[in-house]
C-alpha cells in the first residue's frame, strides 16, 4: 500500500474511474480539473447512482436533484471525461501508471449518438405497463422496454433492455424502431469490448441496500404497507410514481401512523456493522412526510440514534421538537391486521415491558451492503475484500486499495454518506494524482470548438425567457405557465418558455436551440439562486456564441415559492416582478471579458496536525511545493497523544514514519513553532508573514490549506480538575501506557457527552463513542478484572466501528443509557468516587464506586482559527467551526477560491475521516496549482476616464487598496484620472457607491443596470386584479 | 386568502393596517443576506410577499441615489441587508454602507417621508430565521404606514 514509489517514469495521463454515482462524479471531475483524461465506467443505462432517487437530502433539507443536477451536466458536457454508461469492467492488468483494462459494453440496442431521447419510443413502448419493476422507482412501477432511467439522466438517451422487449422474446413488435425520427434503434447491434489505457483506477461502485425479505418476519414483501427506505423515497419524491403523495400501497389512503424501523439488515449477526446513515434519512423521512401533511404521526423505533454529522445534532432536535416519536427497541415482529391492511409492531420496551402498537404504514430502515457485482469486481481488480465484504482500506490510508494504483471512494469501503462519499473522492483523485501527476495534459482531446463570439454590441436586445418548474418545488406554488405568458409581454422578449428542471441537460439543449431559433442575445433563467446555478447556465451560452455574461437569473424558488408556499397567487405575482427585474437587467447586459492571472504553483498549509501533515504529503506528490506552518515545537497534533486505535497497530510509530515522511520530503518546507501573522491574497496569489522563533518570513503561494484542528474541551463539572480520580479521554490515553496502573484499577467509569450535545453544543463530538469502546477494550486487555463502565446516550459506533462495540460488550464492559436530561452525579469520599445515575432497565437508581471516572469531553473549536478565519474572512457554522462552501457536494471547498478545509478544524472526526479529507484538499489545491493561469472574475471595477475628474474619493474608500490616482497630459492641461488594478479588485464596487459623478462602476452591477432592476420592480401591475382581490 | 394563512406568513391582516399590498424592496449582499434569504427558502421559513429582493455583491456597493430613486419613485420601504460588522467579504463594505445610511437617514425628511421607510440590518450567511423574521418586520412597519406619498399606481 502507499504510492510512495508509484510513479516510475512516463505514466499514462489518464484514469478509469468504476461507478457513476455521486463518488464517482466528484474523483471524476476532480481527476479532468487536473488535466488527467477520465474513462467513468457505469453499468447501468445513466450515471447518478442513488442520488436521483432521493427526495431530500439531510440535513439541509436540500432538494436532491436540485444539488445533483448540475454536477450530472457538469460531468455529461466535461471535454476531459469520457462517458461509458451501461459497461463493466472485464478484466484490469498492468502496474501503476500503466494498466490495461478492457471494458464490455453491453449492447444497448440504441445509437448513442443518434438518439437525442425525444421519448417517442418509450411512450409508446407495448411493454410500458407490463414491462419490468422500474429501478428508479424502486419497483413500485413497471417501465418500458425502450426506456430512459430518469428525466434528468446523463446520457439522455434510450436503452433497450433486450430481457423484456417483445421483439426479442416474440420477434414481432419493432414500434419503437418505425417511431424513431432519428434513426437511432439498432436490433443488431452487439456487445462491444473495448481497451483502455490508464495510469490509475478509482472504483466508486457503491452499494446496494439490504433485501429486506431476509427479515422475514417483518413482514416485507408478504404485507403491502410495509415498504422499504427508498421505495418511501420515491412516495416523497414529486418525481416520483405518486407525484409526491405518500400512499399506502394497499388501499392509496394517506398513512396517518407512521413506523420507522431502524437497523434492517445493519448491526445483527451476520452483519455486523451500522449503516451510518439510516438515523438521519429516517429522521428525514419522519420529517419531509410530516410536511406532507402536518397530522401524520411519525415513530422511530430505533437501538441508538446516530446523528453524528455536521449539523446532524441540531436536525435531530428539531425533528424531535416538531414531533416525530423516537422509541428505543428494536421490535421484534410486525403481524397484519386483516382488513384495514394496518401492521401491528410488537416491541419491549426499555423497562422489559411488552408492547404492542398499530400502524397504518410502515417503513424499513434497510442498511447498505456492497453491491451484488462487488465480488466479481474485487477480483478483476485484484484488491482485497475485508470481513464485510466492502473494499479493504486502512486507517492511515483510506482510499487505498490493497492494489497499488488501484484507489477506492465512498461506500464501496465502508457506509457512509454523501458529503463523506465527496470527500472521499477527492481524496481518491488526489491519491491517483500522485501517480498521474507528471502526465497532465498529456491525454486530453483536443479542445472543443466554441463557435466565434457573436457581436451584440449595439444589436437591439432578443431576450429569452427560460422558467423552471423545479418539480413542484416551484410549480407547486407558483403558476409557471402564467408567468412565461407574462415574460412574453415584457420588452425586448422574443421567447419564453417553461421547463420541469432547467438545470437539466435536456433543458440545456433546449436553451441552445433556442439561442439559435429566436437570434437570442440576452438569456434569462428564472430558476433557483444564482448562488449554485449562475455558473452552470453561463457556461452553457458560449456554446451558440453568447458571450457568457449575458445572462440573468431571477431566483423565484429560494426567494418566492419556498417562502411564500401559502400564497400561491402572490407568489405568482412576485415571480412575475422578478422576471421583469432580470429581464431589465438582461436588457442591459454587456459582454464581459475574464482577465487572467498566473498562478504561484505552491500551497501554504495551516496546523501540522495528522491532517495539515496528509494534506502536505498530498500536494507534495502531486510535485507542488508546500509551506507547513505547525504552532508547536513539534509536527502531529492532537495525534501526539493517542497510544492505541481500533483497527489499527501502533499509532505511535505510524505518526512517526508520517512526520518523517513530511520531514524527508524536499517539497515541503516545514516551519514549527510558528504561526501565520498575517495572510491575504487571492486564488493563485496569497501572501503571507510566518512569525517563528527565527523571526519572520514572507510568503507567496498559490493556495491555502486551513487545517488549525481542534481542542478537548476542559469540562467544569464531574470533579474535573478537582479530584485526581477523574480524567479525560484523552488524559486517559496516557494512563493507559502505564499498565501497572491499570492493573491496579478495580473500576473505571467512563461518562460520555460531557458537554456535547448540549444547549452550549448541540453538536456530536463524534469520536467519543468509538474513543470510550477502544479505551475499555485496552483497559480489559491489560487487566481482564477491571470492571468498566460507559455511562452514555447513544453509542455511536458508526459504521464498521460497531463490532468494537460489541466486542467490548463481549468483554465484559457494561454499557448504561441515562437520559440526556438525567446526567450522572459524582461523588468523592474516602478517596474514592461514586457515580450515580437512575439505572432505565432497572428503572431504579445505581450508584457505581470508581477509582477512576474518565470524561469523553467535547471537542471545541481551536481559539486560534479565529485569527485564520478574520485574516481569510471565512465563514463559521453556528457550532463554531468552519463552515465549508456546501454540506454535501464541496465539503473541503470554501466559499472563498483557493481556501481549503481539513480535519477537526471543519468538524469533530477520528483520524482515518480526517486523512480522506486533507487527502481531497490535495486533488482540489492541485487543480488550482497545476494552471499556470487561471481567469479572474469578471465583475470587477471599470473607470470611466471622461467622468472622472480625479477626485480620489473611491481611492481611499477601495478596501483592497486597487485603485490610484493617475495624471496625464490632455488638451494642454493635466487631466487627473484614476486607474484600477484588475488582478486585485474584487469588484466590491465600494468605488462606485462613493463616487459623485459615475467615473468608476462594476461591471454586471453599473448603476445603469441597478437602476433598471429598482425601476422595474417598483412598476405595479395593476392588471393583477384577481390578485388585488385577494388581499 | 384566508386569515389563518396570511397569519402564517406573519403578517395579521387586520383594518388597522394601512397599507395592506405594499412594495418593500430588500437591497441584499451576495455573501450573507442574500445567502440567508436562501437559506431561508430552504428552510422554508414563511414571510409576506411584498418584499423584492435585489442582488448586489456588497452593501458597500449601493450608492445612496439607489435608495433615495427607489423611496421618491413609489417605494413603500426599502431595507438593506449586509453582513455583521466584521464579517463583510470585502472587510469593511458594509462599515461604509453605515456611514451612508446616516446620511440618507438625514435626507429622508427633506423628501417628506417618515423614518421607518428605511432600514439597515446585518444578516449572517447562516441565519435565515434571521432574514425571514426581518422580512417580517419590516413589512409590517410599513404596512402600519400610508402608502409612499411618491406612489403612482
Amino acid at each position: 500500500m502507499g504510492t510512495d514509489n508509484a510513479a516510475k517514469g512516463n505514466p499514462i495521463g489518464a484514469a478509469l474511474v468504476v461507478g457513476g454515482g455521486v463518488g464517482g462524479m466528484q474523483a471524476a471531475l476532480d481527476l479532468a480539473e487536473n488535466g488527467i483524461m477520465v474513462y467513468l465506467v457505469e453499468s447501468r443505462p445513466s450515471i447518478g447512482g442513488v442520488m436521483p432517487q432521493l427526495d431530500k437530502t439531510f440535513p439541509t433539507g436540500d432538494c436532491s436533484m436540485c444539488t445533483l443536477a448540475p454536477r450530472l451536466v457538469e460531468v455529461g458536457r466535461h471535454p476531459n471525461i469520457e462517458l461509458i454508461s451501461y459497461a463493466e469492467v472485464k478484466s484490469f492488468a498492468g502496474e501503476p501508471g500503466k494498466f490495461k483494462a478492457i471494458v464490455r459494453k453491453k449492447a444497448r440496442y440504441v445509437d448513442e449518438k443518434k438518439c437525442v431521447g425525444c421519448g417517442d419510443c418509450w411512450g409508446k413502448c407495448p411493454q410500458k405497463k407490463h414491462g419490468p419493476p422500474s429501478e428508479f422507482d424502486a419497483g413500485l412501477v413497471r417501465r418500458s422496454a425502450i426506456y430512459r432511467p430518469y428525466p434528468q439522466a446523463i446520457p439522455n438517451i434510450a436503452t433497450l433492455d433486450r430481457e423484456s422487449c417483445l421483439y426479442f422474446q416474440t420477434g414481432k413488435c419493432r414500434i419503437c424502431e418505425k417511431l424513431c425520427k432519428a434513426k437511432a434503434i439498432d436490433f443488431d447491434m452487439k456487445d462491444e469490448e473495448i481497451t483502455l489505457d490508464v495510469g490509475a483506477a478509482i472504483l466508486a461502485p457503491g452499494y446496494e441496500i439490504f433485501d429486506a425479505r431476509e427479515r422475514q418476519e417483518l413482514g416485507y414483501g408478504r404485507f403491502p404497507n410495509v415498504v422499504t427506505a427508498l421505495e418511501f423515497e420515491r412516495f416523497l419524491s414529486p418525481s416520483g410514481p405518486t407525484g409526491g403523495e405518500v400512499v399506502r400501497p394497499s388501499d392509496g389512503e394517506h398513512p396517518k401512523k407512521l413506523a420507522y424501523i431502524q437497523c434492517v439488515g445493519s448491526r445483527d449477526e451476520e452483519r455486523n456493522y451500522c449503516s451510518s446513515v439510516c438515523c438521519m434519512y429516517a429522521t428525514k423521512g419522519a420529517l419531509v412526510a410530516k410536511e406532507h401533511d402536518p397530522d401524520l404521526h411519525a415513530t422511530i423505533f430505533y437501538i441508538d440514534i446516530r446523528a453524528f454529522g455536521k449539523s446532524f445534532g441540531i436536525y435531530y432536535e428539531r425533528a424531535r421538537r416538531l414531533g416525530v416519536r423516537y422509541v428505543r427497541c428494536r421490535p421484534s415482529s410486525i403481524k397484519q391486521v386483516p382488513g384495514t391492511k394496518n401492521l401491528k409492531i410488537r416491541y419491549f420496551a426499555e423497562n422489559g415491558d411488552i408492547l404492542s402498537e398499530e400502524f397504518d404504514m410502515v417503513v424499513l430502515s434497510v442498511g447498505l451492503r456492497p453491491p451484488k457485482d462487488a465480488g466479481r469486481l474485487m477480483e478483476v481488480f485484484g484488491v482485497d475484500s475485508n470481513e464485510y465484504g466492502f473494499c479493504a482500506v486502512s486507517v492511515f490510508s483510506p482510499v487505498e486499495s490493497s492494489r497499488e494504483g488501484v484507489f477506492v471512494c465512498g461506500t464501496f469501503s465502508e457506509p457512509r454518506d454523501i458529503s463523506e462519499t465527496v470527500t472521499q473522492a477527492s481524496g481518491a483523485a488526489s491519491k491517483a494524482l500522485g501517480i498521474l501527476s507528471e502526465a497532465r495534459n498529456t491525454r486530453l482531446p483536443a479542445p472543443r470548438e466554441i463557435p466565434p463570439e457573436l457581436d451584440v454590441k449595439g444589436a437591439a436586445p432578443r431576450v429569452g425567457v427560460f422558467v423552471c418548474h423545479c418539480g413542484t418545488n416551484i410549480a407547486g406554488v407558483v403558476n409557471v405557465p402564467e408567468v412565461v405568458e407574462y415574460a412574453q409581454g415584457l420588452s425586448d422578449v422574443v421567447h419564453a418558455e417553461n421547463f420541469a428542471y432547467a438545470c437539466s441537460n435536456d433543458a440545456m439543449e433546449a436553451i441552445k436551440s433556442s439561442i439559435q431559433e429566436h437570434g437570442l442575445n440576452r438569456v434569462v433563467v428564472a430558476s433557483c439562486t444564482p448562488r449554485t446555478h449562475e455558473n452552470l447556465f453561463r457556461k452553457t451560452l458560449p456554446e451558440r456564441g453568447l458571450n457568457p455574461f449575458l445572462f440573468e437569473m431571477a431566483n423565484i424558488r429560494d426567494q418566492c415559492s419556498w417562502v411564500h408556499k401559502e400564497e400561491p397567487l402572490l407568489a405568482t405575482r412576485k415571480a412575475k416582478d422578478l422576471v421583469r427585474m432580470a429581464v431589465a437587467k438582461a436588457r442591459l447586459l454587456e459582454p464581459l471579458e475574464r482577465q487572467s492571472i498566473e498562478v504561484t504553483g505552491n500551497a501554504l498549509v495551516i496546523g501540522g496536525g495528522v491532517s495539515g501533515m496528509a494534506a502536505s504529503l498530498a500536494i507534495a506528490a502531486q510535485g507542488f511545493d508546500v509551506h507547513l506552518v505547525e504552532k508547536e515545537p513539534l509536527l502531529g497534533g492532537n495525534f501526539r497523544r493517542v497510544s492505541s486505535l481500533l483497527g489499527a497497530d501502533d499509532p505511535r510509530s505510524k505518526l512517526k514514519d508520517m512526520v518523517e515522511k513530511v520531514h524527508r520530503n524536499d517539497r515541503i518546507s516545514v516551519y514549527t513553532g510558528s504561526f501565520v501573522s498575517s495572510l491575504d491574497g487571492f486564488v493563485g496569489n496569497f501572501k503571507s508573514t510566518i512569525t517563528g522563533p527565527n523571526g519572520q518570513r514572507e510568503l507567496s503561494h498559490g493556495a491555502v490549506v486551513v487545517a488549525t484542528g481542534a481542542v478537548e474541551h476542559s469540562p467544569k463539572q464531574y470533579l474535573y480538575g478537582e479530584s485526581g480520580l477523574v480524567a479525560t479521554q484523552l488524559e486517559l490515553e496516557a494512563i493507559l501506557e502505564d499498565e501497572q496502573r491499570v492493573r491496579g484499577l478495580k473500576s473505571v467509569v467512563m461518562i460520555q457527552c460531557v458537554g456535547s450535545r448540549t444547549k452550549d453544543r448541540p453538536y456530536c463530538s463524534r469520536m467519543c463513542c468509538a474513543v470510550a469502546v477502544k479505551n475499555a477494550l485496552r483497559i480489559k486487555e491489560i487487566s481482564p478484572v477491571t470492571e468498566v463502565f460507559v455511562l452514555y446516550q447513544d453509542m455511536r459506533t458508526y459504521g464498521f466501528k460497531e463490532a468494537y462495540y460489541k466486542k467490548a460488550r463481549e468483554k465484559g464492559v457494561i454499557f448504561l443509557r441515562y437520559e440526556q436530561e438525567e446526567e450522572p452525579s459524582v461523588v468523592v469520599g474516602n478517596g474514592a468516587l461514586s457515580v450515580s445515575m437512575r439505572d432505565l432497565v432497572l428503572d431504579m437508581p445505581v450508584s457505581i464506586p470508581a477509582d477512576l471516572l474518565v470524561l469523553s469531553a467535547a471537542i471545541d473549536p481551536r481559539p486560534e482559527s479565529k485569527a485564520v478565519m478574520e485574516m481569510l474572512k471565512l465563514p463559521i457554522a453556528p457550532d463554531g467551526f468552519f463552515l465549508e462552501a456546501h454540506l454535501k457536494m464541496r465539503p473541503v471547498d470554501f466559499a472563498v477560491d483557493g481556501v481549503f478545509v481539513c480535519g477537526l478544524a471543519h468538524l469533530p472526526k477520528l483520524a482515518q475521516s480526517c486523512i480522506a479529507q486533507a487527502e481531497a484538499v490535495g486533488a482540489r489545491v492541485g487543480a488550482i496549482l497545476s494552471r499556470k493561469r487561471i481567469a479572474l472574475d469578471a465583475n470587477i471595477s471599470q473607470v470611466v476616464d471622461e467622468n472622472c475628474d480625479g477626485c480620489a474619493f473611491c481611492v481611499d474608500t477601495c478596501p483592497f487598496k486597487a485603485i490610484h490616482v493617475l495624471e496625464y497630459k490632455f488638451k494642454g492641461g493635466i487631466k487627473k484620472t484614476v486607474e484600477t488594478n484588475e488582478a486585485v479588485c474584487k469588484g466590491c464596487g465600494n468605488c462606485q457607491a462613493t463616487c459623485p459623478k459615475k467615473g468608476i462602476y462594476v461591471k454586471g452591477f453599473t448603476m445603469d443596470q441597478l437602476n433598471a432592476v429598482i425601476e422595474a420592480a417598483l412598476v405595479r401591475e395593476t392588471a393583477d386584479v384577481q390578485t388585488r382581490a385577494t388581499l | 386568502m384566508s386569515e389563518s394563512t396570511v397569519c402564517q406568513a406573519g403578517v395579521e391582516q387586520d383594518a388597522m393596517v394601512q397599507n395592506p399590498d405594499p412594495l418593500v424592496l430588500a437591497f441584499c449582499c451576495n455573501w450573507c443576506a442574500y445567502t440567508a434569504a436562501d437559506l431561508a427558502g430552504t428552510s422554508r421559513l414563511q414571510y409576506p410577499p411584498f418584499v423584492r429582493i435585489v442582488r448586489f455583491m456588497c452593501t458597500g456597493m449601493i450608492h445612496p441615489n439607489l435608495i433615495i430613486d427607489a423611496l421618491t419613485k413609489g417605494a413603500d420601504g426599502v431595507i438593506v441587508c449586509g453582513c455583521h460588522p466584521g464579517d463583510c467579504h470585502y472587510i469593511e463594505g458594509n462599515v461604509r454602507m453605515k456611514s451612508r445610511a446616516e446620511a440618507i437617514e438625514l435626507m429622508l425628511e427633506d423628501f417628506g417621508l417618515e423614518p421607518e421607510r428605511f432600514r439597515l440590518e446585518w444578516v449572517g450567511a447562516s441565519e435565515g430565521v434571521k432574514f425571514a423574521h426581518v422580512m417580517r418586520d419590516m413589512t409590517r412597519q410599513i404596512q402600519d404606514l400610508p402608502p409612499s406619498p411618491y406612489r403612482t399606481d
